[in-house]
């Protein structure tokens, strides 16, 4: 059965992320509610006639997409998997207001287009001429670990030798209002939004977008490699360390081969225990990263993690700005990331030199 | 006529986010989709609806948008022989 | 190949609450296309849609939810279907094995958010509907209303979605990473389908024809439906009956337009030429294809010379698109399209293409307009969506 190499990263998010080495500009922002991504300048990457009509989600996809591609040295790919939350959401919002604002006239179909989840993946298969496998998940926060998931098969059933696979989601204005009423996103004035010790309930949001470059060999462009992701809808707050134990048996490997795990802690008191416990217990020895302080939360903030945990493993360093402890190992060649929302959706990916 | 054209113009512009384009660069006679100034399909149901909201032109078949958005030499005779409002 | 066991099917569309309602519809011709009735649209009295005659009112009844729920249409009629193909399938205890759900949905909870979305911050009795409008929310409501605590995720690939939804759950059973998996999509129709579909001005204001020169455009449906896939290992040592199997998948994408089809229909035809890799199966053994057959000018056309390259000098088999009698049921329409596929093998049967009188002058093919009586081993079934993505399913006798 044929690998899965991480060959090639591209990262748009909130922190400077796609010209530099690695986080080393990084700001930790503990007085915004909503955090937005720090854009590119998109017209170095996409024709002014394509880049008209595109929504922020399918810019941001494109530029970190190409930053992969190249990142990999690679010109094209057998096939394109994306994960997606909510999607390009500006434009659902303004194709809805639309809408209800003119009671269901003169509307234009370019918002509606956008608004259709999978038009990323498309827009980048268009861009590309990559008339290859095509999918897009979305299903909240395994959205991303679901296009993992498939792309891994993909390589092993010899279906794909190249594929890239990303997360994107982007804010939208009206939909994160929405949210902090409905209290996923943390009250204005409570500041500072301490993500590790943390005072009240919902999260500080932002977006991103990675892609990455998953190959079947080994190459000089290669990261790390993929040895497996599983997903569980439903894990009570006790069963998580035995599903983790489970998990790593399974890949021939035990708590104390982990050179470092990656949580999704995200500053909501209320569920931010399904990892401490596992923080304070299992992984009491292991050095501890965490990375929503950095990219806000979204469905496919994990993408993030991923594109951070390839950096640890090609760097062997781990910035201070994403330690949770102050424990650390020789050297990080294994590393887990750990991710749920709200006690849902849970994701454990398993990354190794 | 002439100030209707460059009402099209504007339009075209701004509705359809051409931001490098000038209202000079658009000539008359201009082809509007294909070799000329570029646009696709989509821009032919944009335009559609300009001529619905800003001129009471009603198009039913999107075919028939073909002679119509030639140029906007051929789009501002369409509108003053055809509106509405 | 053998193909991945179906042992369970589950469905609600606007011809039917059930498998065997949805079968007599189609076997007697009673269409499901009407004038809107459960949403208020200006568009109510020029377009004609294939919807299901519950209220919200009366789904919440029959699910038995609580109250205070708070589903979506969409994640109703889901679970309604999702139910049905579980029951179907003889499981009484849904963790038993590694069971997965595989959901497909377009527009997730959009019917909740438009009919709520400014009153959001009047009323605060509506706020628990904010977390039902993405896609994700429909699977984990569908996976708790099963009991399902495994994998569970959804694909949104446009109008193909739920063809990729059976597609993948096939890989994981071939590939043994879910002994059982649920497959299938749902979508609700919703003011923000109705109008986007209007903007693109591909709906007919008349009952749609595909595959006929004077075709106008398609019918908006809603409706969901689910089959159960198992191992072979599952099956055998439960005895259990496999209805048919997925023997064929594939996926490609046309890369040509954000919504349109290309002229020669690359897409289609790439995944159709991927679905007979791998099935092992030719072209000429295939007895009836369930075609996409939106009624778009585009679609079908693209379509059309898709099946003419697979074909080439062979004579394309029966076909027919079944959207005349339930609608495009855009995320749900592969799934649907797979039930009727599978009642076709079990029922020897092809369903007419209602509504065709004239030939496209394009080219030289015509749908089955009668009901056909016929042994059938193999259907073969096309689902098409924006962005390009093409797929294609083929289904075999047991």
């Amino acid at each position: 059965m044929k690998k899965t190499y991480i060959n090639g990263v591209g990262c748009i998010s909130a922190q400077k992320t796609f010209d530099t080495v690695f986080l080393e500009e990084a700001v930790y922002n503990q007085n915004e509610t909503i955090l937005s991504v720090l854009a590119p300048v998109y017209k170095d990457f996409i024709t002014p006639t394509a880049i008209r009509r595109m929504a922020k989600g399918v810019k941001n996809g494109i530029v970190a997409s190409a930053l992969a591609l190249k990142d990999a040295r690679l010109e094209n790919v057998d096939a394109i998997i994306t994960g997606t939350g909510l999607g390009c959401i500006e434009d659902s919002e303004k194709f809805l207001k639309n809408i209800l604002d003119n009671n269901e006239e003169f509307l234009t179909p370019t918002s509606f287009i956008q608004s259709t989840h999978n038009t990323v993946g498309a827009q980048i298969a268009l861009s590309l001429q990559c008339k290859g496998y095509n999918f897009t998940y979305v299903n909240g926060a395994v959205s991303f670990e679901s296009a993992i998931l498939d792309a891994k098969m993909q390589i092993e059933e010899n279906e794909a030798n190249s594929i890239l696979v990303g997360g994107i989601d982007e804010n939208g204005d009206y939909t994160t209002s929405l949210f902090k009423l409905a209290g996923r996103i943390k009250q204005d004035g409570e500041q500072p939004y301490d993500v590790l010790n943390p005072t009240s309930t919902g999260t500080v949001f932002g977006e991103g977008a990675s892609f990455f470059v998953l190959e079947n060999e080994k190459k000089d462009t290669t990261y790390a490699q993929i040895l497996d992701v599983e997903i569980k809808n439903t894990l009570e707050e006790n069963e998580i360390e035995t599903e983790i134990i489970t998990f790593l048996n399974a890949n021939n490997l035990q708590i104390s081969d982990v050179d470092a795990v990656v949580f999704g802690l995200n500053g909501n008191i209320t569920f931010d225990s399904y990892y401490t416990s596992l923080a304070e217990n299992a992984f009491a020895k292991t050095p501890q990263l965490y990375y929503k302080h950095l990219s806000g939360e979204y469905d496919t903030a994990s993408a993030f993690a991923l594109w951070m945990a390839s950096k640890v493993i090609r760097t062997q360093e781990i910035p201070e700005i994403i330690k949770v402890n102050s424990v650390e190992k020789p050297a990080y060649n294994t590393i887990l990331l750990y991710n749920q929302l709200n006690g849902k959706n849970h994701s454990f990916t398993l990354l190794s030199k | 006529m002439e100030a209707l054209k460059e009402e099209l113009k504007n339009k075209i512009i701004t509705t359809l986010n051409l931001e490098d384009i000038a209202i000079e660069d658009i000539a008359d006679n201009d082809p509007l989709f294909g070799d000329g100034l570029g646009l696709d399909s989509i821009d032919a149901l944009e335009l559609i609806v300009i001529l619905d909201k800003d001129y009471g032109i009603k198009l039913v078949d999107p075919k028939e948008g073909k002679s119509i958005f030639q140029s906007i030499e051929t789009m501002a005779a369409y509108i003053s022989a055809n509106r509405t409002k | 190949m053998k193909g991945v066991a179906i042992t369970g099917m589950g469905i609600i569309s606007s011809i039917g609450n059930s498998v065997e309602e949805n079968f007599i519809s189609l076997i007697e011709n009673k269409i499901g296309i009407t004038r809107i009735e459960n949403i208020s649209t200006v568009h109510a009295d020029v377009i004609k849609v294939g919807e299901i005659k519950k209220t919200n009112a009366e789904l919440v009844n029959e699910l038995e939810l609580p109250e205070d729920n708070n589903f979506s249409r969409t994640a109703m009629i889901g679970a309604f279907a999702a139910k049905q193909a579980v029951k179907n399938a003889g499981i009484t205890s849904i963790n038993e094995f590694r069971t997965g759900l595989i959901s497909a949905t377009s527009v997730g909870g959009m019917d909740m958010t438009e009919k709520h979305y400014y009153d959001y911050f009047k009323d605060p009795e509506l706020t628990k509907y904010i977390s039902c409008h993405d896609g994700g929310d429909v699977a984990d409501k569908i996976a708790e209303e099963l009991g399902l605590k495994g994998m569970v995720t959804t694909i949104s690939t446009a109008c193909s979605s739920a063809a990729n939804s059976i597609m993948l759950g096939a890989r994981l059973i071939k590939n043994g990473k879910l002994d059982r998996v649920i497959v299938g999509g749902t979508d609700a129709l919703a003011k923000f389908t109705i109008n986007g579909f209007k903007t693109l001005m591909i709906l007919s204001d008349d009952y749609n024809k595909p595959f006929d020169n004077n075709r106008k455009g398609l019918n908006l449906g809603e409706a969901a439906a689910y089959l159960v896939l198992e191992s072979d290992e599952i099956v055998e040592k439960q005895n259990k009956k496999v209805l048919a199997r997925v023997s064929g998948y594939g996926n490609a994408n046309d890369a040509f337009h954000q919504t349109a089809s290309s002229e020669n229909g690359d897409g289609a035809y790439l995944a159709m030429k991927k679905a007979f890799e791998v099935s092992g199966l030719k072209p000429n053994e295939i007895d009836y294809i369930n075609v996409h057959g939106t009624a778009t000018p585009n679609n079908d056309l693209s379509e059309g010379r898709a099946l003419l390259r697979i074909y080439e000098d062979l004579k394309v088999p029966d076909f027919s698109s079944t959207k005349p009698y339930t609608g495009h049921t855009l995320a749900a329409a592969a799934a649907i399209e797979a039930i009727y596929s599978v009642l076709a093998i079990q029922n020897s049967v092809v369903y007419p293409n209602l509504n065709f009188e004239t030939p496209m002058e394009e080219f030289d093919l015509k749908p089955q307009t009668s009901l056909k009586m016929k042994n059938i081993e193999h259907v073969l079934s096309n689902s098409f969506g924006f962005g390009g993505n093409c797929s294609t399913l083929i289904f075999s006798k047991s």
